[in-house]
C-alpha cells in the first residue's frame, strides 16, 4: 500500500545549528537536510548561516561556502555549475531543480530549505540513489537502432524531422521530474517514470530509428507507460523547461494510432 | 531507506529488475475505451438530465410511459454501459496505483470487476423493465 508517513529509520530529528560567522554583514539562513549512513541516527536538519556577501548568488554557491568555511563533512553532487550536467539536482524550497541555477533570492521568504530529491534512498545528506532511475533509462535503450547497411557517411535526417527531436534531446537526465511525480514515488519499482519516457519518446520520434515498432511494443504495459495521470509534476519541475507529460501524451497517442 | 538497504534486498541487478516479467503489450485498449466512454458520457448527460428532469413528481405509470419511448431508452442504456465501463476502468487505475500487494490486488480487480458488472445489469434490468410497462 501507499505510505503515508515516512519509516521509522527515516523520520526527521532536529538538527545542530551552526554559529553564525563572525564579521558577517549580510547573511542568508540555510535549513539543510543531514544523513550519515555510518552514525546510525535518524536524519536531521542543520541549520547554517551564509554570508552572501563572500559567496555567489546560487543555492549551490551556498552549499559549496557551507562546505568550504563551516561543515567540510556536508555532501551534495555537484560538477558543472551552468545547469548541463544534472549533478546538483535537490529539493529546494520544496521544489526540485538544480542548485546551480536556482538563485538563493528566487527562495522568498526566511530560510533556504534543502532537501535530497524525495522519495528515492538516500546514500549520504543530499546524494540519492538513482540506481534504479539509470537502470529505467538504460531500458529504453537509448541509441539508434537499424536494420538497414549501414551508410557510408552518417544516417540522413530532413530538417523537418529533425526538429521533431526538439524539447525531447536537451534532456539532461537530472530527475527532478521523475522524482517530482506521486505516480513514481508510489510505482518506481515499475513505472518508468516522465524522464525515461520522455528519452523514449525521443528514440520514438526519431526518423533515422527502425525500431519504432518494437520500441512500442515494449512501452506498452499498464504500469511502465500507464501510471502516467498527466499530473503535470515533471512540467513544473524541469529545469530546462522541458515537458514530459506532453511526450508521455505523445506516447501514448502513437500507440493508440497503430491500434485503433 | 539507505541504499544499502535497497541493495540487500535482492542481488539482481538494476536492469535486471527495471525488465522484471516484461511488457505486458496491454494497457492502450482500458486508455483508449477510458477516453471514448468520457466523451459518450459528455454527450449524453445533457439528454439524460433532460429525462430525470421529466421524471420528477411522475408515478411509476407515467416514468413507465416516458421510459416506453425507444430514443429515451436507448440513451439511458447507453448512458448506464458508458458509466458502468468508465466505473470500472477508472476505479481499476486507482487500484492498480495504491494496492502494491499482489494478492490483495487481484482480489480488489476481481471485486471492481463484479461490481461494475453487478451495477451495470440491474441499472439496465430496471430500465428494461420501466420501458417495457411490465
Amino acid at each position: 500500500m501507499v505510505e503515508f508517513a515516512l519509516p521509522k529509520n527515516s523520520k526527521i530529528t532536529g538538527g545542530k545549528t551552526w554559529p553564525k560567522p563572525a564579521g558577517a554583514t549580510e547573511l542568508r539562513e540555510f535549513k539543510i537536510y543531514r544523513w550519515n549512513p555510518d552514525d546510525g541516527k535518524n536524519p536531521s536538519v542543520d541549520t547554517y548561516y551564509v554570508d552572501t556577501h563572500d559567496c555567489g548568488p546560487m543555492v549551490l554557491d551556498g552549499l559549496i561556502w557551507i562546505k568550504n568555511h563551516i561543515d567540510p563533512t556536508l555532501t551534495f553532487r555537484r560538477s558543472c555549475r551552468e545547469g548541463v550536467c544534472g549533478s546538483c539536482a535537490m529539493n529546494i524550497d520544496g521544489q526540485n531543480t538544480l542548485a546551480c541555477t536556482r538563485s538563493m533570492h528566487d527562495v522568498k521568504d526566511g530560510a533556504v530549505k534543502i532537501n535530497p530529491l524525495p522519495h528515492q534512498p538516500v546514500v549520504k545528506d543530499l546524494v540519492p540513489d538513482l540506481t534504479n532511475f539509470y537502470a529505467q533509462y538504460a531500458s529504453i535503450e537509448p541509441w539508434l537502432k537499424t536494420t538497414s547497411p549501414t551508410p557510408q557517411k552518417e544516417w540522413r535526417q530532413s530538417h523537418e524531422d529533425r526538429e521533431k527531436l526538439d524539447g525531447l534531446y536537451e534532456c539532461i537526465l537530472c530527475a527532478c521530474c521523475s522524482t517530482s511525480c506521486p505516480s513514481y514515488w508510489w510505482n518506481s519499482d515499475r513505472y518508468l517514470g516522465p524522464a525515461a519516457l520522455l528519452q523514449a519518446n525521443r528514440w520514438v520520434s526519431d526518423s533515422r530509428d527502425e525500431a519504432t515498432g518494437e520500441r512500442l511494443d515494449n512501452l506498452e504495459d499498464p504500469f511502465r507507460l500507464y501510471r502516467c495521470h498527466t499530473i503535470m509534476n515533471c512540467a513544473k519541475a524541469c529545469p530546462k523547461g522541458l515537458n514530459p507529460a506532453e511526450a508521455i501524451a505523445e506516447l501514448k497517442l502513437k500507440l493508440v494510432e497503430r491500434q485503433v | 531507506m539507505s541504499a544499502t538497504e535497497t541493495t540487500k534486498r535482492s542481488m539482481r541487478t538494476p536492469l535486471g529488475r527495471v525488465h522484471n516479467l516484461g511488457a505486458a503489450h496491454s494497457g492502450t485498449s482500458d486508455f483508449w475505451r477510458q477516453r471514448l466512454t468520457g466523451v459518450a458520457m459528455t454527450l449524453l448527460i445533457i439528454p439524460v438530465l433532460v429525462v430525470v428532469m421529466m421524471l420528477i413528481g411522475r408515478n411509476q405509470a407515467g416514468a413507465a410511459q416516458i421510459l416506453g419511448s425507444l430514443p429515451i431508452a436507448v440513451i439511458l442504456l447507453l448512458f448506464i454501459f458508458a458509466s458502468a465501463w468508465h466505473m470500472k476502468i477508472g476505479m481499476q487505475v486507482v487500484i492498480e496505483d495504491y494496492v502494491h500487494s499482489e494478492k490483495l490486488k487481484l482480489a480488489s480487480i476481481m471485486l471492481n470487476n463484479f461490481f461494475s458488472i453487478a451495477v451495470a445489469l440491474a441499472s439496465t434490468y430496471a430500465i428494461l423493465k420501466l420501458s417495457s410497462g411490465v
